[in-house]
């Protein structure tokens, strides 16, 4: 099973930073995924995109995580030479991570 | 009279965006308020590059075509509009819209807030020249900055813009003035200035900023909030994508706020939607930074009231910083792209075998080159595909970055050879140079920045 199948993301992008949020479905899967989906885990899994630290911020109020990667978009917005600069399809990315229940 | 609750659209996120969400919001949303935002940060920049070769330029250049459809709406439904249209050029942007009136045969009051461009605004500085060491260090951008081996020098800046906060829009909402047209201001701070203007809320009530600034945040990437970029025709399907509302917010005064959107236009607002767009671009849900407040959008509540309705609730604020962030463009390189592409049989095989080749001949010729293989690494810059699926046709694309266009050229020209030279089959060829303007951030004390505003009437 993969990430996707049970949670949604968005990505965005500030300077080199890419901020990728992570949203259950079925917001019961929230403890699920605060006790899955680690920092080491998304950094192993996004090993080849982010260099730099990750951080995760809970939000059990709205039953999301956010994981903030430095380092993560080769330069940033207006000067990486990448296809695509902002990072956006990255959000792809995290959801393909394997998972098991 | 102090209203009870006002109604903000945002018609616009971004300086491309379709033109008739914000027409349908005009006609149909029962608004009090219009919002356009169309400024990105690299978007500032290449206004000033327009502006520098016309004085009279400098503004959006989507703003004729938004605000001709959009006036004779504004007028007959008393909605006051705010944009940053304005970009790098605010009272060029304010005296095209008077001209746009005039010819409508129209008597309205336009402001333009200025303020924010701090080369020009400099007191003596008549020659508009930029020093990075007037200004205080921005987070990871000083090491950018003062690299060691690629400095950005300050002959090479072309714009510096403070983001303002609410300020000069809030002088300009007292004016009567029925458009305001900005440079460059914080995005939620568009949205935040008509509810201080409205609600009577304290500059220093930073709960209620924080609220506003949520409800602005949710709102400022349009369609992002309507079910646009959330859709996925899988796992999150969206209906009539093609004709999708932008959103409103009708807020109350204690700042509590209903998202929704134009009935019977495309599109779905609910937990989902918000969710993703609340969390749109933030690096601190604790401390959401904006020139107002200090935002905390964990305290944020959401919670669907109807269909396509999401109440928002709880944001919370501590009093905001001392400085202001000011966004610094600069001439940074020349970028040379191509692409090719390979369908059939070995595909794969012989865009990797054209890229070797452009990697012998292009890497001493341009300061970083890269190469991926669109359909197989390009987009994530690599893969979690399984190793079975063989696609049928993969693009070659290349990119180089030069300090001249001569040199950015250059990959055009190799990878266009690559037409008769080999490897064979390769077709579809494209080539572009473009200027790449940089973009690092600074900060600048709050005493050095003076919001202003102009009026004109038509």
């Amino acid at each position: 099973m993969k990430l996707y199948d049970i949670a949604h993301s968005r990505a965005g992008d500030k300077g080199n930073t890419l901020t990728l949020s992570l949203i259950p479905y079925d917001e019961a899967d929230y403890e699920f995924l605060c006790a899955t989906i680690t920092v080491a885990r998304v950094g192993a899994h996004l090993k080849d995109i982010v260099s730099g630290e990750i951080t995760r911020f809970e939000l059990p109020n709205i039953s999301s995580l956010l994981f903030v990667c430095s380092n993560a978009l080769m330069s940033g917005v207006t000067t990486s030479l990448t296809l695509d600069t902002h990072g956006k399809s990255l959000s792809y990315a995290l959801l393909e991570m394997e998972i098991a229940r | 009279m102090m209203k009870k609750n006002i109604r903000i659209g945002c018609g616009a996120g971004f300086s491309g965006d379709r033109l008739e969400p914000a027409l349908v919001l005009a006609e149909k949303g029962d608004l009090d308020y219009l919002v356009l935002e169309c400024l990105a940060e690299r978007t500032i920049a290449l206004a000033q590059k327009r502006r520098l070769e016309d004085p009279t330029k400098g503004y959006d250049p989507l703003l004729e075509r938004r605000i001709a459809s959009l006036l004779p709406l504004l007028m007959k439904n008393n909605i006051c509009l705010i944009t940053n249209m304005g970009a790098a050029n605010p009272v060029a942007a304010a005296q095209k819209i008077i001209e746009i009136a005039t010819s409508q045969q129209v008597h309205i009051k336009v402001a333009a807030v200025t303020g924010d461009d701090v080369i020009s605004g400099q007191a003596g500085n008549p020659d508009r020249a930029f020093h990075f060491a007037n200004f205080l260090p921005f987070a990871g951008d000083d090491k950018i900055i003062h690299h060691e081996q690629h400095p950005i020098s300050n002959e090479q800046v072309i714009s510096a813009n403070a983001y303002l906060g609410v300020e000069g829009i809030l002088q300009a909402l007292q004016s009567g003035a029925q458009v305001i047209v900005t440079g460059r201001v914080a995005d939620p701070s568009l949205f935040l200035a008509p509810m201080i203007h409205e609600f009577g809320w304290s500059l220093n009530d930073y709960n209620l900023l924080g609220q506003g600034t949520v409800v602005g945040h949710l709102l400022e990437c349009a369609g992002q909030v309507t079910g646009g970029y959330f859709a996925d025709p899988v796992k999150k399907p969206v209906e009539n994508l093609a004709e999708l509302g932008h959103p409103f917010a009708e807020v109350s005064a204690d700042g509590k706020a209903i998202i929704s959107k134009v009935a019977g236009t495309g599109g779905l607002v609910n937990l989902q939607t918000a969710k993703e767009q609340l969390l749109y671009e933030v690096v601190d849900p604790h401390a959401y930074i904006t020139p107002d407040v200090v935002a905390d959008f964990t305290t944020v509540r959401l919670k669907e009231t109807g269909k396509d309705q999401v109440q928002v609730s709880g944001g919370t604020g501590r009093q905001k910083l001392p400085t202001y962030k000011v966004s610094v463009g600069y001439k940074a390189f020349y970028l040379g792209e191509a692409e090719i592409s390979y369908a059939g049989r070995e595909a794969v095989s012989r865009a990797r075998l054209a890229g070797d080749i452009i990697k012998q001949r292009l890497s001493s010729q341009v300061d970083e080159l890269r190469i991926d293989q669109v359909g197989i690494n390009a987009t994530h810059r690599t893969s979690f595909a399984d190793d079975t699926s063989v696609p049928y046709e993969v693009r070659l694309r290349v990119a180089g970055r030069s300090k001249a266009a001569a040199g950015a050229a250059l990959v055009g020209e190799e990878v266009e050879a690559l037409y008769t030279n080999g490897p064979a089959a390769g077709g579809g060829v494209r080539k572009y140079v473009t200027e790449v303007i940089g973009i690092v951030s600074v900060l600048t004390d709050r005493a050095e920045i003076f919001p202003t505003i102009t009026i004109l009437q038509s």
